[in-house]
């Protein structure tokens, strides 16, 4: 198996993820199909390090897991937060930052 | 210290202004009438206080050798640049000392005055504040030693003017007087300001000393052109033509007579109208040197004095009269300073200053008593009702018309005498037509007034009442003044007839500051002195006999005279239409260039901008639009844009 097919499982991956999150209109749904576009991101990282034999690729990969945790707990937070004020997690009714 | 002479005035201006006018005496529970009382002290204190110190300063001159008599103070210096430095320093000398005793002790007369005629009035603070800063600003002018700061005062009495002519600026004609008095000026200070650039240029200094010192000096006069010593006199007596009220920016002058009659009197007739003169003669050595300068300013001189004389004859506002008069006894004076005769000049401002404050005061209080009515038509007979008033009018009048041994005559016959002597012929003559109409305008306006039957309607009748001793102890001195203020510049002749050698200590003293003497003696004169004075009371007799004909002998043909001289009489009514003509010159075209240019303004320039704006203004309306807040939106537009970047690196970098 060359890179290629790494790669391409990669695209889809990320094009699934980022179809959810413009489609859907669930926020858990769609901070899961951020989580999905960010894991296609590692897996093509991963991919080029194998390939290339460089150690550079893990890192970024652990390094953007890291983050995505981080992040996810802050993520979460606000979702709760907004559920308890609105008792809505549809994405579309928040549409507070109007021009 | 002779700062302190302009100090005081400042100084009483600035209590008056910070405590009393602006309303913190009232806050901390002042009542109103210790408040006027009390403006009215310390302003009347602080010219009194400048008035006893010049004074002082002008015995110590006297006391001087008569080629010294100069006092000098620097104070510090006002622009250093370079070579080229004004330094902030005041001059007390021959010339300065005689204007700055008249503008102190007229001023502290008139302020006397002032606070019974404006006793009832809201204002009375303020009043009392613009007059002080009116009287510093005039000894600025008058004592400073350079050009720039006699500018600095030259400005500062033109808004002073403005001030107090507008005093009463809720009557919006009053407040225009203001504005006009103000803008006719600006005018004149154009060319003044001109005139020391040039000097600047030329002389490469616009200190007095260094200037003249150097205008006077052969060497250096060779290298400069007589066409622009004639233009420096020109360009100075434009200046002196705006505040001095010649023709032709004459017209401010009656109209300022809207301000308080005091206020007339103070800068009307005694101050700073005679600016103009005083600044002339003290750069007589240009116009000495110029016989083209002298001959324009002598033939503007006697034109503006017939004039306003021809004028004066038939207004009925008892102070217009007096305003033309002013204006025609100011043509007097620049006649004389434009033959050269540049002490008899300043001898008639000096007399002029004492029996025109007189008559202005003296009007004043007719007005007083007359609750306000200045039309004298509706006077007459007031002379029993009024009596101190009405005999020292009738002193200021003889004064005024030139009778032996009052002031008037001995100055007047001073001007008429060089204008012969010096070979103006025609403005003599002309000059001499004047005489007759001063003489006959001013017994007509003391006629009309205080003589004949009464025509004072009845509802004012019960009030007229004298005026108060602190309006009438002021004329009464001025009355003195003008009786025997002519005396110490008694014509050396006369003085000889008596046996005084000399007895023309005024011209003596002044001529220490007038630097070139060009009395020409003429070859032979066909009239000798005697005859000359003999002249002009013959034509001032002629004058006072006409008007007694005509206002009191028989008061009913004074309209046939009217009907008689039917064109005339109503063009001189009008003031020969200058004001019209004016609008019609000057104000009608230039309100049509600024229709035309306001529409430019409108329609292009303000159009060109407002369309930006409003361009500006659609775009971000339909861009707002975009902004949804609906966040999968901004999701499907980062990626539709990423994925846009994406494909123009790919096709263009050619991975």
């Amino acid at each position: 198996m060359g890179v290629e097919h790494y790669l391409v499982l990669s695209a889809m991956l990320f094009v699934v993820g980022a179809y959810g999150v413009i489609v859907r209109k669930n926020l858990i749904i769609v901070l899961m199909c951020l989580e999905l576009m960010l894991n296609s991101a590692n897996l093509a990282f991963v991919a080029f390090a194998r390939a290339l034999g460089d150690m550079t690729g893990h890192v970024f990969m652990i390094m953007s897991i890291t983050v995505a945790a981080a992040e996810v707990a802050v993520g979460l937070a606000l979702l709760v937060s907004i559920y308890s004020h609105r008792e809505s997690l549809d994405i579309d009714l928040l549409k507070l930052l109007k021009g | 210290m002779i700062v302190w002479i302009i100090l005081f005035p400042l100084i009483g201006a600035a209590i008056n202004g910070l405590l009393f006018t602006s309303g913190l005496y009232k806050k901390y529970g002042g009542d109103e009438h210790t408040e006027h009382s009390a403006s009215g002290i310390i302003a009347s204190g602080a010219v009194l206080l400048s008035a006893i110190l010049s004074t002082y300063y002008f015995i110590q001159l006297l006391s001087m050798d008569a080629s010294q008599r100069q006092i000098i103070q620097e104070l510090f210096v006002w622009i250093p640049s370079g070579d080229f430095t004004v330094s902030f320093e005041f001059m007390f000398d021959s010339l300065s000392s005689i204007m700055a005793l008249v503008i102190t002790w007229i001023g502290f007369l008139i302020h006397i005055y002032s606070t019974g005629y404006m006793h009832h009035d809201k204002g009375y603070a303020k009043y009392f504040t613009y007059l002080n800063i009116f009287v510093f600003f005039m000894l600025i002018l008058v004592l400073g030693n350079n050009f720039p700061l006699m500018f600095v005062g030259w400005e500062g009495v033109g808004l002073a003017s403005f001030l107090l002519i507008g005093f009463w600026y809720q009557d919006n004609e009053k407040a225009y007087a203001g504005r006009k008095a103000f803008i006719v000026n600006r005018i004149g200070d154009f060319g003044f300001i001109l005139g020391i650039f040039l000097i600047f240029y030329i002389f490469d200094s616009v200190n007095y000393q260094e200037v003249f010192g150097k205008a006077l000096d052969p060497t250096y006069m060779e290298a400069v052109p007589a066409a622009v010593i004639t233009t420096i006199g020109l360009l100075l007596f434009v200046g002196a033509v705006g505040k001095s009220a010649q023709f032709p920016l004459y017209v401010w002058l009656p109209d300022a007579m809207a301000g308080p009659t005091p206020v007339s009197a103070l800068i009307h007739a005694a101050t700073m109208v005679t600016a103009g003169a005083y600044m002339m003669a003290r750069c007589n050595v240009f116009y000495s040197q110029s016989p083209t300068a002298q001959m324009i300013v002598v033939s503007i001189a006697a034109f503006t004095a017939i004039l306003a004389a021809s004028i004066a004859l038939t207004q009925n506002d008892i102070k217009k009269v007096l305003a033309y008069s002013t204006v025609s006894q100011l043509g007097y004076m620049f006649m004389a300073i434009g033959v050269g005769a540049y002490a008899a000049g300043l001898f008639h401002l000096v007399t002029h200053a004492f029996f025109k404050a007189l008559l202005f005061l003296g009007s004043g209080s007719v007005i007083h008593a007359m609750s306000d009515e200045q039309d004298i038509r509706k006077m007459g007979g007031l002379r029993k009702k009024i009596p101190i008033t009405a005999i020292t009018f009738l002193i200021g009048t003889f004064a005024i018309a030139g009778l032996p041994f009052l002031s008037g005559f001995f100055s007047k016959d001073e001007i008429l005498a060089a204008l012969y002597d010096r070979g103006y012929m025609f403005h003599w003559i002309v000059a001499l037509i004047t005489v007759v109409l001063t003489a006959l305008y001013m017994l007509r306006l003391y006629l009309l007034t205080f003589e004949g039957k009464s025509r004072v309607p009845e509802s004012i009748k019960r009030y007229v009442h004298e005026s108060p001793y602190s309006m009438t102890i002021p004329l009464m001195v001025l009355a003195v003044l003008s009786i025997l203020g002519g005396y110490v510049g008694v014509p050396d002749f006369m003085g000889k007839a008596i046996g005084i050698e000399h007895s023309n200590y005024f011209e003596h003293y002044v001529s220490a500051s007038i630097y070139l003497d060009t009395a020409v003696e003429y070859g032979h004169h066909f009239f000798g002195h005697w005859a000359l004075a003999g002249f002009s009371v013959g034509c001032a007799a002629l004058g006072m006999f006409i008007a007694f004909y005509l206002y009191y002998i028989k008061p009913s043909s004074s309209e046939n005279v009217a009907k008689e001289f039917g064109p005339l009489y109503k063009a001189s009514y009008n003031k020969w239409y200058v004001d019209e003509l004016y609008d019609y010159i000057f104000v009608k075209p230039f309100a049509y260039i600024s229709g035309v240019f306001s529409k430019f303004d409108l329609g292009f320039i303000d159009g060109a901008v407002n369309g930006v704006a409003a361009v500006l203004k659609d775009t971000a309306l339909t861009l707002q639009t975009v902004q949804t807040g609906v966040i999968r939106n901004y999701a499907m537009l980062m990626a539709v844009g990423a994925a846009v970047i994406l494909t123009i690196v790919i096709l263009y970098q050619g991975f």
